[in-house]
Order: C-alpha cells, then sequence, then structure tokens
C-alpha cells in the first residue's frame, strides 16, 4: 500500500490560534481516513490546507508522492465536499456538476458524458435542469458529492458531509458513501464531529483535540484501547473515576477512590502509569442487577437507580453510586425486561477487571 | 384567499396610516405632478408667463435634434458613469463584505461620511481641485509633470468625474448587501474546482451579485440622468445635460411650458430604462 496523503509536521495558526499544531498523519491510497474531534479542534483547517484553500506556516504537504505546500488549490489532485454543500445557486443541477470540467477546459462532448454518468452514480437522473434550491437535502449532498468526484480526483475531502442531513438519510447516506468510495476507488478524508459516524464509515480514524492529533488507529482500536481519557470520552460513551494507582502485581493493578473502594484493573497498555490516573468503563460492559449474582466480576458497588431510559433496542440505566458518583449502564432489551429495575431500586453495579481501562489522568498526546 | 380580506375591513390604525400616506403622496406628489403636465401643455406667454392655450408643441420640440444631443449626451454621461461606479464599486463593495466586522463598521462609516456634507458644497470642493489655478494642477505642475496648467473644468471630464464621485456610494451599497449573500464557500469551491481568480469571478461573483449591480445601477443612472448640481457647476454653461437644460428653460429662457414638457421627457426616459432594467432581471430569473 502506498501512501496517499502525508502531512509532515504542519502548523497552521490562525490570529493567535493554533488551529493545527505539528500535525504528522499519513494516509493510505484508498483508505476511508476520518478526522474526528469537537469544533474548534482544527479538523477542519486540516482539510483545507491539504485542499490548497489554506497554507500552513509550517510543515509540508505531500500527495502521491508529491510536495504540493505551496500549489495553488486547481494543481491539486484533490476535491472538497463541502459543509452546506456550498453548491452554486445561480446553476443547475448539471451545471454544478460540470463546472471543475468546464474550468480545466474539458470538451463539451467529454463534460456531458462525465456528468451524466457521475449523476447516475449519485442516481440523480432526471434532476439535471433543476437548480439546488428546489432539491432536498439528501440530493443537495448527492450533487455536492457529483460534482467533486466527475473530477476524477486521487483524493476526495469531506467536510462534516453528513451533519445537515436528518437521522434516516444520514444512515441511508453513510450506505452510500461507502458504495461511491468502492466504485471510484478514491481515497476519502472526511472529517467530522460524530463519533458513531467515524466509527461506521472509516478504515482509520485520527482523534484531535485543540490542533493535535491524539490518537490515530482503526475504529476498534480507538474503541477498545483509548490512550487517554479524552480520547475515551469523545469515542462512545464512557464511565470513569478518577484516582491514584496503589500497587500493581501480576498484571492487576489497584485504583484507590477517594470515597469508593479500590477498583481492580489489568494495567495493560500502559504499564508504566503512576499515581494519577482515569478508570474507564464502557457502559455496555457494566453489569446492573438487584441481586449479587458472583459470576466472576472482580469490582462490585452498590447504587440506587436514578433514571431509567429506554431507546428501543436498549435500556440505559444512570445509576448512582456513594459520593454521588453517576455510572451508566447500556443493558439489551431482552435482559431488561426478564430483569427489570425501577427508579429508586438498589442495585449492584459489576464489572470484570479487563473491561476497565486505566489511563493517565491528564491527557498527553502521543 | 381574496375574498378572506373583504368581509374584513382594515383595523382603524391601519385606515389612518393608509390615508395619512395617500394624502401625503396626493398633496406633494401626484398633485405638482398634475400641475406641472398641465403647464406643459399651456403656451409660452409673451413675457415668459404661461398663457393657457392647450397645444402639444412643447412636445414636439422635445424630439427636435438639437434637444436630442443634450438628451444623448446625458443618457452617454449617465451610462458610463453608472459603468464606472460598477468597475470601480465591486472592488471596494467586496472589501467591504469579506471584512471583519470592525472594519466594515470603519470602511463602511468612510463610505458614508461624504453624505454628512452638503452635496453642493461637495461638488464646489470638486471646482476647487480641478480649476486652472487648482490644486490638482498645482500639483501636476510643482512635480514637474506639467508646464502650463490643464483644462479640466468645465469639460465633460469634469462633470463625469463629479457624476461618478458623487453616486459610487449607491452602487457600492446595494453591491455590498448583494455581496454579503453570497457564503465565502462558494468562493472556495470555484477554486477546489480549477477556477481560476477570473473565473471564480465571472462564474460564480458576477451572476450572483447581479441584483446588486441592478440595483445600484438604478440607483446611479437615474439621478445622473436628471443631475442638475454636478454638470452646473462643474460643466459650466456649454457642457449642458438634461437637469441643467430644464433648470435654464425655467430660470433663464423661462419658458415654463418647454420646461414641464423637458421634465415629462426625463421622467419618460427614466421610466423606460427602469422597465428594460426590470425586463433584464426578470430574464437573469431562472424559471
Amino acid at each position: 500500500m502506498n501512501e496517499s496523503v502525508v502531512l509532515d509536521k504542519v502548523t497552521k495558526t490562525h490570529g493567535l490560534v493554533k488551529a493545527v499544531d505539528h500535525v504528522s498523519l499519513s494516509i493510505q491510497s484508498g483508505e476511508f481516513f476520518s478526522v474526528l474531534g469537537p469544533s474548534g479542534s482544527g479538523k477542519t483547517t486540516i482539510l483545507r490546507l491539504i485542499a490548497g484553500l489554506d497554507r500552513p506556516d509550517q510543515g509540508d504537504i505531500v500527495i502521491q508522492q508529491r510536495v504540493v505546500t505551496l500549489d495553488p488549490p486547481h494543481k491539486r489532485p484533490v476535491n472538497m465536499v463541502f459543509q452546506h454543500y456550498a453548491l452554486f445557486p445561480h446553476l443547475s443541477v448539471f451545471e454544478n456538476v460540470a463546472f471543475g470540467l468546464r474550468m480545466k477546459g474539458e470538451s463539451q462532448a467529454m463534460t456531458q458524458k462525465a456528468v451524466s454518468q457521475m449523476l447516475a452514480l449519485v442516481r440523480l437522473q432526471g434532476k439535471e435542469k433543476r437548480l439546488p434550491g428546489h432539491l432536498s437535502g439528501g440530493e443537495q449532498q448527492r450533487v455536492a458529492l457529483a460534482r467533486a468526484l466527475v473530477n476524477r480526483p486521487i483524493v476526495l475531502l469531506l467536510d462534516e458531509p453528513l451533519a445537515a442531513l436528518d437521522q434516516q438519510l444520514r444512515q441511508e447516506m453513510q450506505g452510500e458513501l461507502k458504495r461511491l468510495q468502492r466504485e471510484v476507488k478514491a481515497t476519502f478524508i472526511c472529517v467530522t464531529h460524530q463519533q458513531d459516524e467515524a466509527l461506521m464509515l472509516s478504515d482509520r480514524i485520527a482523534v484531535m483535540q485543540g490542533g493535535k492529533v491524539l490518537q490515530v488507529g482503526t475504529p476498534r482500536e480507538i474503541y477498545d484501547c483509548p490512550v487517554s481519557s479524552t480520547v475515551a470520552q469523545f469515542i462512545g460513551l464512557s464511565n470513569v473515576l478518577s484516582g491514584t494507582i496503589a500497587h500493581c502485581e501480576d498484571g492487576l493493578c489497584r485504583v484507590e477512590h477517594e470515597v469508593l473502594a479500590p477498583v481492580k484493573v489489568v494495567c495493560s497498555p500502559h504499564d508504566s502509569l503512576q499515581g494519577a490516573v482515569t478508570v474507564m468503563v464502557r457502559p455496555e460492559r457494566v453489569h446492573v442487577s438487584s441481586d449479587m449474582s458472583a459470576n466472576g466480576y472482580d469490582n462490585m458497588f452498590t447504587a440506587i437507580v436514578h433514571q431509567v431510559v429506554f431507546s428501543g433496542n436498549e435500556v440505559v440505566y444512570h445509576v448512582r453510586l456513594r459520593g454521588e458518583v453517576i455510572w451508566i449502564a447500556r443493558v439489551p432489551i431482552a435482559e431488561a425486561r426478564a430483569r427489570p429495575l425501577t427508579v429508586g431500586q438498589p442495585v449492584y453495579v459489576q464489572w470484570r477487571a479487563q473491561e476497565g481501562l486505566v489511563l493517565p489522568a491528564h491527557s498527553t498526546p502521543c | 384567499m381574496l375574498n378572506h380580506r373583504s368581509d374584513t375591513s382594515f383595523a382603524f390604525p391601519v385606515k389612518v396610516s393608509l390615508l395619512s400616506a395617500g394624502l401625503f403622496l396626493g398633496l406633494f406628489f401626484f398633485l405638482p405632478l398634475i400641475l406641472v403636465f398641465g403647464v406643459s401643455l399651456a403656451s409660452r406667454g409673451m413675457y415668459g408667463g404661461i398663457t393657457w392655450i392647450v397645444t402639444w408643441e412643447n412636445y414636439q420640440r422635445v424630439f427636435d435634434p438639437l434637444v436630442g444631443m443634450i438628451f444623448l449626451r446625458s443618457l452617454f454621461l449617465a451610462g458610463l458613469t453608472t459603468l464606472i461606479c460598477a468597475v470601480v464599486g465591486f472592488p471596494l463593495a467586496y472589501c467591504l463584505s469579506r471584512a471583519s466586522k470592525p472594519w466594515q463598521l470603519i470602511l463602511l462609516t468612510l463610505v458614508m461620511i461624504p453624505f454628512w456634507t452638503n452635496f453642493l458644497v461637495r461638488t464646489y470642493a470638486w471646482v476647487l481641485i480641478l480649476r486652472a489655478d487648482g490644486i490638482l494642477n498645482s500639483l501636476l505642475i510643482g512635480v514637474g509633470l506639467l508646464d502650463a496648467p490643464l483644462s479640466l473644468l468645465f469639460t465633460d471630464l469634469s462633470v463625469f468625474v463629479g457624476l461618478v464621485y458623487g453616486y459610487l456610494p449607491f452602487m457600492v451599497l446595494p453591491l455590498v448587501v448583494a455581496i454579503e449573500r453570497i457564503p465565502p464557500q462558494l468562493e472556495d469551491a470555484a477554486f477546489d474546482l480549477y477556477a481560476s481568480m477570473g473565473g471564480m469571478f465571472r462564474h460564480v461573483l458576477l451572476p450572483l451579485s447581479t441584483p446588486g449591480f441592478l440595483a445600484g445601477g438604478v440607483l446611479v443612472f437615474i439621478p445622473s440622468l436628471g443631475a442638475f448640481i454636478t454638470p452646473y457647476l462643474l460643466g459650466g454653461g456649454q457642457n449642458m445635460m438634461l437637469g441643467t437644460f430644464i433648470q435654464q428653460e425655467f430660470l433663464v429662457a423661462r419658458d415654463w411650458p418647454f420646461g414641464s414638457a423637458l421634465s415629462f421627457g426625463l421622467m419618460g426616459t427614466v421610466l423606460l430604462t427602469w422597465f428594460l432594467l426590470g425586463r433584464m432581471s426578470v430574464e437573469k430569473e431562472p424559471s
């Protein structure tokens, strides 16, 4: 596999703020790569730097083994799907999609053919003459995709591509994006603040905050082994406890909390951790029950059910541990039906040592 | 929907405001207009008075070739003024609309400041700049670029400079409004889709600024067509435009009926331009 896009220690400052701070990324060709982060984390700036709409203050950008740091946008084999699509409101769907080809000076016949093919690929045949304002959100999204992809970019940049769509359309378009990527065989770099989107779509994810990349990895790696509590909290819901490591032996740590009894956790992968740490447990790994079913759980706390949230295929229990600590447990609907819990009921909260993760208390970028 | 309105009468405050607006327009707009029209059908008396003999002769005189020349000159100068205002105004309006908020306020204030001074005074300032021993000539001679002063004042050029100066803000402000409504992302999108600076301007900015150009065009063209102060002060007696010509007929030639007919001729020209511009903007509107 060869590298499609490489960012080498790229820094970009907007005024006094470092929007992107010494970021190095290498994105494989044909990969669906997501940059995930809260708003203001610098992820859109990364796209603009790759597109050439912004120039880095430091560092280099390499696309297909060619340094393009100083190239203007029209000299880069890259196209972008903008947030809110940025379709030209005065041009028809056809002319919007044809825009890039016309600017490149392609022949009329070639343009006609390529645009028709692309509109077929995004299933917009018959809407050529419409104006963008007369299309639904999903259709506008497809026009934006077609307008970028018709130029056969090596890299397609997507800025919050699904943010403006409603839930059902979003799920539909997620599948659509994967299908398009398989068909056009381009590298997709997608910026999003929605972790479920990133987890579902991506081959790899870079988690960003404050202009820095905190972690790069497959969705699985990021979900199961976040390097810091910041990453952990950004990807999926998680329960966290802060404490101090008392002692470690045989790969098992005891973490002391100021109110609760010590928590047992498996030490890896941060064996060298000492002092203040955060213990993280995913809500679906937390077992809540009204009796003490002692089948090998290493940690057990008493709690009171604080809130019960029904969400179709599962029930989410918010339980209050001692010291006002609220934990969340996600229970499959079948199990919740079999042993229902009600608000105010005393319960036992249990989990296995290997399901907790010890992380440094303060996030340190890797 | 309409019959819904017929069975509910307007509320009292609405009636009052409609009545007062109607009264105002009737008294200060339609009545004078009718009076001027009446005068335009009368004849000039021996000593400059009005003789009430109804005639179309004044309107026939509007189509006299000499008068036609003044019409054409006015149309040309007003058209050129509009064009130059558009060319000069667009970059200014663009910078204004894309500037950061505090800068935008400062720049807009700078555009508006001239309005705080009387137009007549500002036009006199141009006389001081342009006349033979004026600021511009002294400067050029002082620097050594000229040996003798250029005669700048009382030319078509000076009238034209005055008109552009006077009406530029009327082009800039509607353009600012139009450009502000164009998301900057569209410019990025054009660049991302291989457009050069010129291509982006021609295919994205220009078509999307059309409403601003049309509004600004109307606001500049119509007043400069009937401009009076500028051609009077900067054009002298020779370089007449419609405004100065009408004023002369009323006050110098004391031919009120012909002056009135000319006024209606000017109004007709303005309405025709308005109509044509309206047609243009309708055609621009995609069906």
